[in-house]
């Protein structure tokens, strides 16, 4: 575990916060300009590991397990959501045969 | 017997509940002796509390017993009791409004016969006797109050009676809301006697008015507002022209209403405020001119009127211009002593009228009656004693009571006198008029109509020939001492009449000068009778009235254009307000705002809806900024 944390804390904090905020904004570019929605997905998924990866690494820094703690959490929480999501996307492919998020553009006022 | 006095107003009041709720599933002969039953017995309680007031005024006592039912309520010190008060006025009031109410519920039986509405009448009839009689046996002024305002629902309810006819209804709307005027000034009376006394017993506030000066300003007030009820509920100028309209209703309700009981209400209110009225000489001064203006007024136009029952309309206001001139000239024993005359020959009068009107198919023109003698012997000479009764021709009863007014009236101011003496003669012209035009010439009716005239059934005979009886004795009870009497009905009504610390009129005249002036009357209403006769009792031709049209004679069959002034000065521009504050206040003004509120947040929620566009790209985008936004605020202003 010692060994595991030094491992960790050999790269600084800094890279880990650069590195997470670039993975968090090709998630949200990924979001915005793309049009598939199973891309858009898992532009999602990259921005909440974005975040997982940047809450362990500040976990490791500070020495509270608590952020790891919150990691899990979020993992759990994709799984759902990923699964409710695709499912969503399958009845809309069944219903309008495409993925693409426009084909969705009816469901307003 | 004074403990149960509460069963009195009861009675009819348990006659309107099962009437009111069986009206439409009981055959009309269930509701007619239930109504007139539950009159009957009240009559028969009011007999006894009458004899134990006799009992204790013949012991010398003030015959004055107040029965407290229950607490009504009570704020601060204030505590009103709904209590019921028995004395030799209450006594006799009871007397003729259920006596009276009871011939006339009788009368009803037959005449309402073959109407759709009887259950629903007879209702009626016995919710007005409750009212009337709360409204004379209470032991406070809201007691009377409740009654006063019940009278005038009852009142409004009776002359819409026949209410599909639109030209009924609006004569009952507008009997109600001249009514309402008046009664704004009892209840501002109230307040101020409240304000100036702290209680509205009357024992409370004649004990305390006692005390106060002659003319002080709260009482005259008081008086004032007390007489604009008077007026309101009595038919006085300026508020009379509802009683006419009135005659709308069913005739046994102008008898027993419109001419006998409720009418009579407001006399019967200054007779238990005398009291405060000896305080207020203002006061009595304006009632008496009042009076005398009305009771000349509406006999004038009763001169020229054709309908039958509004010759009896106009009339009745005429007469109880007297009872106020009475009231104002300080006879109140006469003005009361004329109610209760009043109350026969007036009630028989309706009811003849009725019987008439029942006899020639609901036909109401005199014009096109005429030689019902033979037909109708009863009502013929039923009428006639009315008619005698009314002029004041001795010893019928309008005679005593009409001549103790104008004796008093003398004493007060002699001008009033003499419009009281023509107003009189006017009387006798006008009744013998009616009389004449209806049963003596010929019939001016159609043929159809002349081979239905016929005698009405015993129901309603009966009463009248109890009414004439009446009316020919009634004025017995308070025979003057000019004529060898001992004013019985004064010396009864005196623990009533002489409680304050100002002293009552007393009649002074000479018995020499009362001979003269009954003298007088009488030989004028004797000679109108006459001139009545030359005038009308041959066949006359009733298309003559309209060749000498004189200016005098317009004005009177167009009733002085009274009802066209007050449609010019005040309801015209009060409905030219109505449609002005409904055009521009509540539609532009008050809808505007409201509906501008909404039109607003349509509008708003149209225009911001167009952001719902369905493209989740865009949604996203929005998110984002405003994500941006907010970090970049919490970044830069913490």
């Amino acid at each position: 575990m010692e060994n595991f944390l030094t491992q960790i804390q050999g790269v600084p904090l800094n890279h880990y916060i650069i590195f997470c905020s670039i993975i968090f904004a090709i998630g949200v570019t990924g979001v915005l300009i793309r049009r598939n929605v199973i891309i858009i997905m898992m532009s999602i998924e990259l921005m909440l590991n974005s975040v997982n990866l940047l809450l362990a690494a500040f976990s490791a820094y500070r020495g509270d397990a608590s952020g790891q703690v919150f990691v899990f959490f979020i993992m759990a929480l994709a799984a759902a959501e990923v699964a409710v999501g695709l499912a969503i996307i399958v009845m809309v492919y069944r219903h309008t045969k495409s993925v693409d998020i426009e084909s969705l553009s009816k469901l307003r006022w | 017997m004074s403990a149960l006095i509460w069963l009195i107003p009861l009675i009819p009041l348990l006659g309107f509940i099962i009437n009111g709720l069986t009206r439409n599933s009981v055959p009309k002969i269930v509701s007619g002796i239930v109504g007139s039953l539950a009159v009957l017995a009240s009559f028969v309680l009011s007999t006894l509390a009458y004899l134990e007031v006799s009992a204790a005024r013949d012991a010398g006592s003030v015959a004055s017993f107040t029965v407290h039912v229950f607490d009504w309520f009570s704020v601060g010190s204030l505590r009103i009791a709904l209590s019921f008060l028995l004395d030799p006025l209450s006594a006799i009031m009871l007397l003729i409004i259920t006596g009276v109410g009871f011939l006339i519920h009788l009368y009803s039986c037959a005449y309402m016969a073959h109407d759709e509405g009887f259950g629903k009448f007879f209702a009626y009839l016995n919710l007005f006797i409750f009212f009337m009689t709360i409204l004379v046996l209470g032991s406070n002024y809201l007691v009377m109050f409740i009654g006063w305002e019940g009278v005038g629902l009852c009142s409004y309810l009776l002359i819409g009676f026949w209410f599909k006819n639109s030209s009924y209804a609006s004569a009952a709307k507008k009997a109600f809301i001249m009514n309402r005027i008046g009664d704004l000034g009892f209840l501002l009376a109230l307040f101020f006697i409240l304000e100036a006394f702290g209680s509205l017993e009357y024992a409370e506030v004649f004990a305390a008015a006692s005390g106060m000066s002659v003319g002080a300003p709260v009482i005259v007030i008081i008086t004032l507002l007390l007489f604009v009820a008077a007026t309101g509920k009595s038919a006085q100028i300026p508020l009379f022209t509802w009683l006419p309209d009135a005659m709308a209703g069913p005739t046994p309700v102008s008898a027993l209403i419109h001419a006998a009981t409720m009418v009579t209400a407001g006399v019967y209110l200054v007779v238990r405020s005398n009291v405060l009225f000896l305080l207020a000489p203002l006061s009595m001064e304006i009632m008496a001119v009042v009076g005398v203006v009305t009771a000349f007024v509406a006999a004038f136009i009763a001169l020229t009127q054709n309908d039958i029952k509004k010759v009896l309309a106009y009339s009745t206001v005429s007469q109880l211009g007297y009872m106020f001139l009475g009231l104002g000239v300080g006879a109140f024993t006469g003005a009361f002593f004329h109610v209760l005359t009043h109350a026969f020959f007036k009630a028989l009068l309706f009811l003849g009228a009725g019987s008439v009107i029942h006899a020639v198919q609901d036909e109401q023109d005199m014009r096109k009656m005429g030689g019902l003698r033979k037909a109708l012997p009863i009502t013929f000479t039923t009428m006639l004693i009315g008619t005698i009764a009314i002029s004041g021709i001795p010893p019928f009863a309008g005679f005593f009571s009409k001549d103790e007014i104008l004796a008093h009236t003398f004493q007060h101011q002699p001008v009033f006198w003499v419009i009281g003496l023509i107003t009189a003669l006017f009387t006798a012209f006008y009744m013998f008029r009616l009389l004449f035009l209806t049963f003596f010439g010929k019939f001016r009716g159609t043929a159809e109509q002349q081979s239905h005239v016929h005698e009405s059934p015993w129901l309603m005979t009966v009463p009248l020939i109890i009414l004439a009886i009446l009316s020919v004795v009634g004025g017995f009870i308070n025979v003057p001492e000019a004529l060898g009497g001992h004013h019985a009905l004064q010396a009864f009504l005196a623990p009533v009449l002489e409680m304050g610390e100002v002293n009552h009129t007393v009649l002074e005249l000479s018995h020499m000068a009362e001979y003269v002036l009954m003298g007088v009357s009488v030989l004028g209403a004797l000679m109108m009778a006459v001139f009545a006769y030359t005038k009308y009792a041959k066949n006359v031709d009733v298309a003559d009235d309209k060749k000498q049209e004189s200016l005098l004679y317009r004005l009177s069959y167009s009733k002085l254009y009274v009802d066209e002034l007050y449609a010019t000065v005040i309801v015209r521009p009060l409905g030219k307000l109505s449609v002005f504050f409904f055009k521009y206040v509540d539609k532009m003004g008050i809808d505007g705002f409201v509906n501008g509120v909404g039109d607003f947040f349509i509008g708003s929620g149209k225009g911001i809806r167009q952001l719902q566009s369905g493209h989740v790209g865009f949604y996203i985008m929005m998110m984002v900024i405003s994500v941006v936004a907010i970090l970049l605020y919490g970044i830069f202003h913490s």
